[in-house]
């Protein structure tokens, strides 16, 4: 971690706090990402990982702390010390250049696939579409559907959905990428091929934060493995540390019953 | 192979059930229509070549299509644009908007539609015989008051003779009709699902951009139909514009015929077949625009059953 130096920080994290209706969900998280960093979060559910993941780009709005991305303080605006909430047009903004791809895909299933990922380009950037439409199609191209442009997301399987919906993402050129449990809503034999377009993306360089159970993805790919338990960061690392040799009891108990589960 | 296929089980030649109590209904609702036609054949006082010819005397005809047609088109335009802002302001996070629709609802679904038209129809030219528009609100008093005359009305409308026109009663059915709209609206924008609004915020999109593009084309699937419903319904409340009084309205001119002609039954069925026919074809254009709205939902030209599968499919994103 400490190999990346302070100017390449995109995100930067410090004592993050936020509740749901008086119950604590993050306690005071700290987190930096490089540029180019991929970082999977791990941890059993109800760890606050995919809260802190929705942070980012505000789904959901932060009690305590701060959050910067690539400069930028992320929800508010400090005017001599005094924070202001941002507009929502500053708000929508700021999402812009960050991408996000959900757990339950959420294409928008009365458009195509190829509507599905033009639509943000040509309706929030205001771009042409005729250009918009080249890229959207190599995009889908990228992701290996460039049979599917015309096809509606009911017509399609889990997997190309997301796939179209890492395309749709993508169409905004992001500088960062939120992945929440890409896979979790997949078929098994669907998994492979959204992890291997998010490889690929991976491999070009791309900002990730992943939130996933796909303890191979994350030795494979990650930079850095964080884990988390009962909104704290229990430990942090390269995945060959945490995942092989953890330190903490926490994560030791955690990834055992990981592999129980995959064992079966 | 002959001899397995005599071990295995092969094709069902199965007898189906039996129903003998659906040919008993058979005969006895055969037997009330025999009864039915019979009436009609027999007692002349039906008089149906009369009817067919109130149904296409002329003043009947415009009654129709200027009063009936253009009431209904009119009424159910304002009412569907006014109930989708009022419903969507019901679930705006502004508490002042939420009041506002709320008592909008509570004040129009109140107050029957004949009582609504009468007040329209003749209270407002009794209490503002003209509607003057200037600058500023309240520039008259603030004119009078300052003893200046008058003369900054951009726009003045001779309240009484505009009360009698169909854009009375179209205003006046539009109203009441927005609070039921908004109601429908209301549930159509909430059927969809938390995760659409979620994704087109996360592509930066602008709240009122992911209302019109991906939250209300979605809602529709679940407004349409019952505003077919309202539609319907909408075409008979247009009988009620003799409150105000509008009398150029199929009803009004139907009876108006039977009465002079002492052929009051022939009227009423001219009356009645006018709005069959017209709710036919409104049940028509619902199968076009549910079947619109539904894409994206299932393939092109789907059975009700494969529909609702692919429905679920697409919206649990299994």
């Amino acid at each position: 971690m400490s190999t990346h130096a302070k100017d390449t920080l995109l995100v930067h994290a410090l004592n993050v706090t936020k509740a749901f209706h008086g119950n604590e969900v993050l306690k005071g998280i700290d987190m930096d990402v490089s540029k180019g960093e991929v970082v999977c979060l791990l941890g059993p559910s109800g760890s606050g990982k995919t809260t802190f993941l929705r942070c980012i780009n505000q789904l959901e709005t932060i009690d305590g702390g701060r959050i910067w991305v690539d400069g930028d303080l992320i929800g508010f605006e400090d005017r001599g010390g005094t924070l202001h909430h941002l507009t929502d047009k500053a708000v929508a903004a700021q999402r812009r250049d960050i991408g996000m791809v959900f757990q339950r895909f959420n294409l928008f299933p009365h458009m195509t696939a190829l509507e599905n990922v033009m639509e943000a380009p040509v309706q929030v950037k205001g771009e042409k579409k005729k250009d918009v439409r080249e890229r959207a199609l190599a995009l889908l191209k990228q992701v290996g559907l460039e049979d599917k442009p015309g096809a509606y997301p009911a017509q399609l399987s889990g997997g190309q959905q997301q796939r179209v919906a890492i395309a749709r993402a993508l169409a905004m050129r992001p500088k960062l990428m939120l992945f929440d449990e890409p896979t979790s809503a997949l078929d098994p034999e669907l998994v492979g091929e959204v992890l291997k377009v998010m490889r690929d993306l991976a491999k070009d360089g791309m900002t990730m934060i992943v939130v996933t159970h796909e303890m191979g993805f994350a030795r494979e790919v990650a930079d850095r493995v964080v884990f988390m338990d009962g909104g704290v960061v229990v430990e942090q690392g390269p995945p060959s540390e945490v995942i092989s040799n953890p330190q903490h009891e926490r994560t030791r108990s955690f990834l055992r019953r990981m592999r129980q589960e995959e064992e079966h | 192979m002959s001899e397995a296929t005599q071990d295995r089980p092969g094709a069902i030649h199965a007898r189906p059930v039996r129903h003998p109590w659906r040919w008993v209904a058979v005969a006895v609702i055969a037997v009330f229509v025999a009864m039915l036609v019979s009436s009609f054949v027999t007692n002349e006082k039906w008089n149906f070549p009369y009817a067919l010819k109130i149904m296409n005397f002329n003043p009947v005809l415009e009654g129709l299509v200027k009063g009936t047609i253009v009431g209904t088109i009119g009424a159910m335009v304002l009412g569907v644009f006014l109930g989708v802002v009022i419903g969507i302001m019901r679930l705006s996070t502004n508490p002042v908007l939420r009041g506002v629709s709320f008592v909008y609802t509570w004040f129009f679904r109140a107050i029957p539609r004949i009582v609504l038209l009468g007040m329209l129809g003749t209270g407002l030219g009794f209490l503002y015989p003209a509607l003057d528009i200037g600058p500023l609100p309240f520039s008259q008093q603030f004119a009078h008051w300052l003893g200046l005359s008058n003369d900054l009305t951009f726009f003045s409308l001779d309240v009484n003779q505009f009360s009698s026109t169909i854009m009375m009663g179209i205003i006046g059915l539009g109203l009441s009709e927005a609070a039921y709209m908004a109601e429908i609206a209301r549930a159509g924008i909430q059927s969809v699902d938390k995760g659409q609004t979620e994704a087109a915020q996360a592509l930066g999109m602008p709240a009122g951009k992911t209302m019109r593009r991906i939250v209300l084309p979605q809602a529709m699937r679940v407004i349409v139909p019952p505003t077919g419903n309202e539609t319907i319904a909408m075409v008979k409340d247009t009988s009620l514009f003799i409150a105000i009084p509008i009398n150029t309205e199929l009803y009004y001119q139907a009876t108006a015929v039977g009465t002079r002609t002492l052929q009051i039954m022939p009227s009423y069925v001219a009356t009645t077949a006018w709005y069959l026919i017209l709710c036919s074809v409104l049940m028509v254009g619902q199968y076009f625009l549910e079947k619109r709205f539904g894409r994206g939902f299932g393939a092109s030209g789907p059975t009700q059953k494969t529909r609702m599968l692919s429905f679920k499919g697409g919206a649990g994103g299994a």
